[in-house]
């Protein structure tokens, strides 16, 4: 399989072209992980404050 | 009101579990996926030969016209959504309209800018107010109305109701967009995949990397888009659990 890597004259909009398409694809990618690690941290966060409080609620409920 | 059907089986999209459930393995196995064809994609793409008239611009075709039907087909599932959404009011299909529109733009975006840097050398500009690209515009204006709109309404509710009209107003412009090369005189070029006319197809030596491309592309917009629904069910839960807290 021969690869053709030299686009000649036209190689300042085919390497722009595929630059810019890269980096589309980083930002849509660390975008959308950045925002479900964001989201899920705190939802386990909350979620695991509310535990702890409904657990001191019920240890202090069973002393009195 | 009857008892739900748990061996629905669109269960998984629309129990917001099952759904965590189903994207958790969906997500990565979409992503891996459309790495692997992205890579087969980029070796065929390099390894295809200059084509007779348009000579090594032919490779941005590769990248360009996936973003194209992207840009389209992401709108539709925007439109879907909405639609659900706005009849059903169901969150998760909010959700998903949600996820959607950032991608979409991205996509719309990569195919005015790679079109763009294509038809500078093939047609001698870099734009032209014809009726494909002109559509292909408002449709990133769309898009990006939608993302304003849910944006700028404090009310969350009020603000997905109006974008979700919005997204359903904008799917006028699909067909507009697709046909527009047939309904008026264009520099772009008509259809040369899926509708192409007879004698207008791409030989196998260019349709075997758009096709590849145009898979990894889908895969990788499918594996985002779960990522992305997953972030606002949790963002979901996080206010839900916020507003817990501050109750009590």
């Amino acid at each position: 399989m021969h690869f053709d890597f030299d686009a000649g004259k036209y190689a300042i909009y085919v390497w722009p072209a595929f630059a810019l398409t890269a980096g589309a694809f980083v930002w849509m990618i660390a975008d959308s992980l950045a925002s479900a690690r964001r989201w899920r941290r705190e939802a386990e966060r909350l979620q695991a404050l509310r535990d702890a409080q409904s657990k001191g609620g019920r240890a202090k409920g069973g002393k009195s | 009101m009857g008892a739900r059907d748990p061996h629905h089986p669109l269960d998984f999209l629309t129990n917001p579990e099952r759904f965590m459930a189903f994207s958790r393995w969906a997500a990565p196995m979409f992503g891996v996926l459309a790495a692997i064809l992205a890579a087969i994609g980029l070796v065929l793409t390099f390894a295809a030969p200059e084509d007779y008239q348009q000579g090594d611009t032919v490779r941005m075709m590769f990248i360009h016209v996936p973003a194209a039907s992207l840009s389209l087909f992401v709108y539709l599932c925007l439109g879907i959504a909405s639609f659900l959404a706005l009849v059903f009011r169901h969150a998760l299909a909010d959700a998903a309209a949600v996820a959607c529109a950032p991608l979409g733009a991205g996509f719309t975006a990569l195919a005015l800018v790679t079109g763009s840097l294509w038809g500078k050398p093939m047609w001698g500009t870099w734009w032209v107010w014809d009726a494909r690209l002109t559509s292909v515009l408002v449709l990133l204006l769309f898009y990006l109305g939608y993302l304003a709109l849910r944006s700028a309404l404090e009310d969350e509710q009020k603000a997905a109701r109006a974008a979700a009209i919005l997204a359903l107003v904008g799917l006028i412009n699909l067909p507009i967009v697709k046909f527009s090369v047939e309904w008026w005189n264009s520099l772009h070029q008509g259809s040369s995949t899926l509708l192409a006319k007879p004698g207008n197809g791409l030989p196998a030596v260019y349709a075997w990397p758009m096709l590849v491309m145009s898979l990894a592309y889908l895969s990788a917009f499918g594996s985002l888009w779960l990522v992305r629904i997953r972030a606002l069910v949790w963002r979901r839960k996080a206010r839900a659990l916020a507003l817990q807290a501050a109750e009590s």
